[in-house]
């Protein structure tokens, strides 16, 4: 028996760790049987049996649990542990094979049911982890139903809120809407009220309008009036006309030919504008077919239907611009066919363009994978660079500020100087500018010095001339003085006021006065100038007069001097003239009979001038 | 820019004559005539009381004067100052007075509208013409002189009578679908005339010169309608505003609208530009010297100056809130005017009274924003450039131009609170108007400033 436990020991051990205790067990009292007794009661067994086991066999009745053992055994079918009876009056013997066999059998199946007992352990455990679990899950479902539940009751609960209010609010909206509709109505009626509340108003109103009307109208009031001093003649100079049939023909005729020219002129415009609008189609559609055509030669190649009959469209087109002059005679017909030949050449080039627009999308796409990879990456090295860069720059600037700082505070007066320096070279800049400005502004000032100083030699020189021959007149003068003293004060006066001022009515005006006088001289002078101005015009010998002008050059009356406008010179060489012939024949005494026949030949010539047209 | 020196005014009335010779102006009772450049005192007229309103004559050759107090029109002859005319209306009463296009007859409309008497001047005759409508502008001349519109009111409908100047007869007349017409105006090409509803309703129509309707606009209902109407010196648009705050561009071909100007509070559009004027120190007077003259500076340095700054965008505008329960409420487009080369039109938006819209008639957009620091009174286009002169009831006159816009302040002392502002027709001068003093402002034209100052920047 030691034997087997020795044996089946290490087997057992080597089973399972969950009897552990027991292998250390056997492991420390291997030899003992009855150790290994108890041990065997340590498997789950009944402890009845164990009793029972131990209490089974006794020297006594070994016999006896013997046979109890076969027939036990034999019942579970186990072969018999005697030995086959050769006679049957013979006693059976105890075959010990047979028992070790079984023994054997025996201990193959416990072993057997052990690790099948550990299985369904296993399979227990794990099955009730998996009870566990599936509790836990349970529960948790269940917290979550109830949960969800809740909500759905909240909702649902919600739900019945909302629907009360939408009820309420439907409710509402059907009050408002009756209000509305009431408001409405009553606005409805209000407003036919009041409109005729204010036709009856009106009409009262105008009532007495018409009554205050009779009143003031017809009281004859004499204080309607116009008071003027007297009429006054029409803008138009024209007079008044009678109302008559006739003139409302003609105000009639009038209206419609002012509303005829509206007419007109707009038509004109649009005209225009839709002349310019046809030069645009026609242009567009010109540079169209242009521009469409160069590809229309490979289509044609391939004999392609549309692009045939678009060329010749084209043709037909080229055809129709050599008559251009007929858009304008018929609109509808040419306004047809270009709109069709336009769209038709618009529905080409659209085509074209989409192609166009498919092949880039196209080449875009063959291209587009490793390119834009590549252009990515390339994007990112760049921007790495120039971020690289920046941080760069940006250091430099820093040290540089740095170096500023310290440059600053080191030599503060040297950067001052500096700064100033640079300010001062823009104002000197400035400064420039300006100084050339003022040179400029200076050279105009001398010019018009100049031209200043010019013109007072100038003046200074005819003042030269001018005061001799005031010495030469003012000498005749004295020497008339003995014989004419009374008229000489007057003609210096005259003469004062005659070199004081150019004007021409001035002189009049001063020679007038003498005119008056009653002075025998002076009339015959005033007689004798007036018909020599008469006949100066029918006078065409002026050769005659120069030769009397440089007879009298040297007597160089004032006049000639003084009268500047041109208009008066042929005048004034007459009335120069007819001074100095007059001064001729009476003597160089009276020079204001000259003046006076001078001045009439002023007022003769302005006569005549009148008179001319 | 100079100003001239200050002259007494009352009631606004100071006015240049057609032809530009003249210069109007009347002080209680005197009506005084002065020459438009030099301002010398040409004529001087006594009315019997207080004029309240005067006017050229078309020929310039006459003024008008009425006292509507007494019924009393008095007609004085510029050439001859001892020729006088007096017409009286009598216990008829008088509520307004004008002069007909030909400068020899004068429109008298007597008290409660009862009629409108159309006195002559070249003859004895009379004519009355019944039943004119008492409206906000019922009386329209053509601007050739030939025809005179007359919004008229005969039971309970509206109707419209056309007569021929010339010898006051009757050409046209027809009823209008108007629930209670406003207003009427000829187109500049005397051929349409716009007649436009009561605010209660929108309704623009327009008539033919021969009495046909030719279209008849609504851009919505249910809601307080048009305010203000303009038409473009071209005849080629109308301008309708209304008290939605929108101006509305119909076309003279369709009658259709073109485009729509809304006017909204805050402007986002980075292409507009916002002036906004803005109180100057006079410590930091240096910034802008182009163009107010120096002397003009000089003289008021003292007091607040003001100039203008681009606002950068968005730009929101002060807003009024218009009271609802009030008659007449400070909504809509109050004033639209279009420039004299149809180029741009300005708006004023009466609940954002402190700005002036200029929009871009070529591109239909809006062009500038100009916003004033106190509402905008009143304003008016150069009649030969494209150019705005704003007044703001303040001692300031603003000019817009394209080229940009500046504040100028009315020299001299007391505070000239410029309420009316009129130009002379050749856009030289400017007659500037407050409560009861006048002056004229002298504009340079360009070449004129420039050999006037030789500023040493034009050189740089």
């Amino acid at each position: 028996m030691g034997e087997w436990m020795t044996v089946t020991d290490p087997h057992l051990s080597s089973e399972s760790k969950n009897i552990c205790q027991y292998t250390s067990e056997t492991k420390m009292s291997p030899s003992s049987l009855y150790s290994q007794q108890v041990l065997c009661s340590s498997i789950p067994l009944s402890k009845n049996v164990h009793s029972f086991f131990s209490a089974f066999c006794t020297e006594e009745n070994i016999e006896q649990s013997i046979s109890y053992l076969d027939q036990e055994l034999t019942t579970f079918g186990f072969p018999s542990l005697y030995e086959e009876s050769k006679g049957k009056d013979t006693k059976r013997e105890l075959n010990i094979v047979a028992v070790l066999n079984c023994m054997n059998e025996l201990l193959v199946l416990q072993r057997k049911n052990l690790l099948a007992q550990e299985n369904v352990e296993t399979q227990n455990l794990k099955l009730g982890s998996d009870m566990d679990h599936l509790q836990n899950c349970y529960a948790k479902l269940k917290e979550q139903l109830e949960t969800s539940r809740r909500e759905m009751i909240g909702l649902q609960e919600r739900d019945r809120q909302l629907q009360c209010k939408n009820r309420n609010l439907h409710q509402l909206l059907k009050n408002e809407k009756d209000e509305v509709q009431k408001l409405q109505n009553i606005i409805a009626s209000r407003a036919t009220q009041y409109n005729h509340d204010m036709k009856r108003k009106e009409r009262e109103y105008n009532k007495l309008k018409e009554r205050l009307h009779q009143l003031v109208m017809n009281k004859k009031d004499k204080k309607i009036a116009m008071e003027v001093l007297n009429y006054v003649g029409r803008a138009d100079g024209k007079r008044g006309s009678w109302r008559t049939g006739k003139t409302e023909a003609r105000n009639e005729d009038e209206m419609y030919k002012i509303l005829l020219n509206d007419y007109e002129y707009r038509q004109k415009q649009i005209l225009m504008e839709n002349a310019e609008l046809k030069k645009v189609l026609q242009q567009m559609k010109k540079e169209m077919i242009s521009l469409l055509s160069p590809q229309k030669q490979k289509p044609r190649e391939r004999a392609d239907d549309s692009t045939g009959t678009v060329i010749s469209d084209a043709e037909e087109d080229a055809g129709e611009l050599s008559r251009e002059s007929m858009w304008d005679l018929s609109c509808e017909t040419v306004r047809e066919q270009l709109t069709n030949s336009i769209r038709k050449q618009w529905r080409i080039l659209k085509s074209h363009v989409e192609k166009l627009d498919n092949q880039v999308s196209k080449v875009h796409l063959e291209g587009f994978n490793d390119e834009d990879v590549i252009s990515r990456q390339d994007h990112e090295q760049e921007t790495e660079k120039l971020e690289l860069e920046i941080q760069q720059c940006k250091e430099m600037i820093k040290t540089q500020q740095q170096l500023l700082q310290q440059l600053a505070t080191a030599c503060d007066d040297d950067t001052t100087s500096l700064l100033r320096d640079c300010y001062l070279l823009e104002e000197k800049e400035r400064l420039k500018e300006e100084w050339s400005l003022f040179k400029e502004q200076k050279k105009n000032f001398e010019k018009e010095r100049r031209s200043f100083t010019e013109a007072a030699i100038r003046l200074g020189l005819e003042r030269k001339a001018f005061e001799e021959e005031r010495a030469s007149w003012l000498k005749q003068q004295f020497l008339n003085m003995t014989t004419f003293d009374h008229q000489n004060s007057e003609n210096m006066k005259l003469f004062s006021a005659f070199s004081g001022s150019s004007d021409r009515d001035s002189l009049t005006v001063h020679s007038r006065p003498r005119q008056k006088k009653p002075h025998g001289v002076s009339n015959g002078s005033l007689v004798c100038a007036s018909k020599l101005t008469k006949s100066l015009p029918a006078s065409p010998s002026t050769s005659d007069f120069c030769q009397t002008r440089s007879c009298a050059s040297e007597h160089s009356s004032i006049s000639v001097l003084n009268i500047t406008p041109e208009e008066t010179k042929p005048n004034q060489v007459g009335g120069e003239g007819t001074s100095q012939k007059w001064s001729m024949a009476s003597g160089p005494a009276s020079q204001e009979g000259c003046y006076s026949g001078c001045s009439l030949t002023h007022t003769n010539s302005h006569v005549e001038k009148d008179d001319l047209p | 820019m100079n100003f001239s020196e200050v002259f007494k005014l009352s009631s606004l009335l100071c006015k240049f004559s057609p032809d530009g010779k003249y210069l109007a102006s009347c002080a209680q009772y005197r009506l005084v005539v002065r020459d438009a450049n030099t301002l010398q005192v040409l004529q001087l007229y006594t009315c019997l009381d207080q004029i309240q309103h005067a006017e050229w004559s078309a020929d310039s050759r006459f003024i008008l004067c009425a006292m509507y107090r007494r019924g009393l029109v008095q007609v004085w002859s510029l050439e001859q100052p001892e020729w006088h005319c007096r017409i009286d209306e009598g216990s008829a009463g008088l509520v307004a007075s004008c002069w007909s296009p030909d400068g020899r007859h004068i429109l008298n409309t007597t008290e409660f509208h009862l009629r409108i008497t159309v006195w002559s001047l070249c003859t004895k005759s009379v004519s009355y013409i019944k039943y004119p409508k008492a409206c906000q502008q019922g009386i329209s001349f053509t601007r050739d002189g030939r025809y005179l519109a007359l919004a008229e009111r005969r039971d309970c409908k509206d109707h419209v009578s056309i007569f021929v100047c010339s010898d006051w007869q009757l050409l046209r007349h027809f009823d209008t679908e108007t629930q209670d017409l406003a207003g009427i105006e000829w187109a500049p090409n005397g051929c349409v005339l716009a007649v436009w509803d009561t605010c209660l309703e929108y309704k623009v129509l327009l008539y033919s010169l021969d009495g046909r309707l030719l279209s008849a606009y609504c851009a919505y209902e249910w809601s307080l309608g048009v305010k203000s109407v303009a038409w473009s010196p071209s005849s080629q648009f109308l301008a309708v505003g209304s008290y939605d705050g929108k101006v509305r561009i119909l076309n003279h071909v369709t009658w259709k609208m073109i485009t729509e100007f809304g006017h909204p509070a805050t402007v986002t559009n980075p292409r507009i530009v916002v002036y906004k004027e803005a109180e100057k120190n006079p410590q930091l007077a240096l910034g802008r010297l182009a163009f107010p003259p120096p002397r003009a500076a000089a003289c008021t340095a003292s007091s607040t100056e003001s100039k203008y700054e681009i606002a950068s965008v968005p730009v929101s505008l002060q807003t009024l809130k218009p009271i609802a329960d009030r008659a007449n409420p400070k909504v809509g487009i109050g004033a639209l005017a279009f420039s004299p080369d149809n180029y741009f039109l300005a708006t004023r938006n009466d609940s954002v009274p402190n700005a002036v819209w200029i929009w871009d008639i070529q591109k239909l957009k809006l062009f500038v924003v100009l916003e004033q620091l106190s509402p905008v009174r009143s304003f008016q286009w150069d009649p030969q450039q494209p150019r705005l002169a704003i007044c703001t009831g303040g001692n300031k006159v603003y000019l817009w131009s394209p080229a940009g816009c500046v504040s100028v302040q009315v020299p001299g002392e007391g505070d000239f609170q410029v309420l009316s502002l009129c130009w002379h027709f050749s856009g030289d001068s400017l007659a500037l108007l407050s409560k009861d003093h006048f002056c004229l402002c002298f504009l340079e034209t360009e070449e004129r400033a420039g050999t006037a100052f030789g500023r040493p920047g034009d050189h740089t």
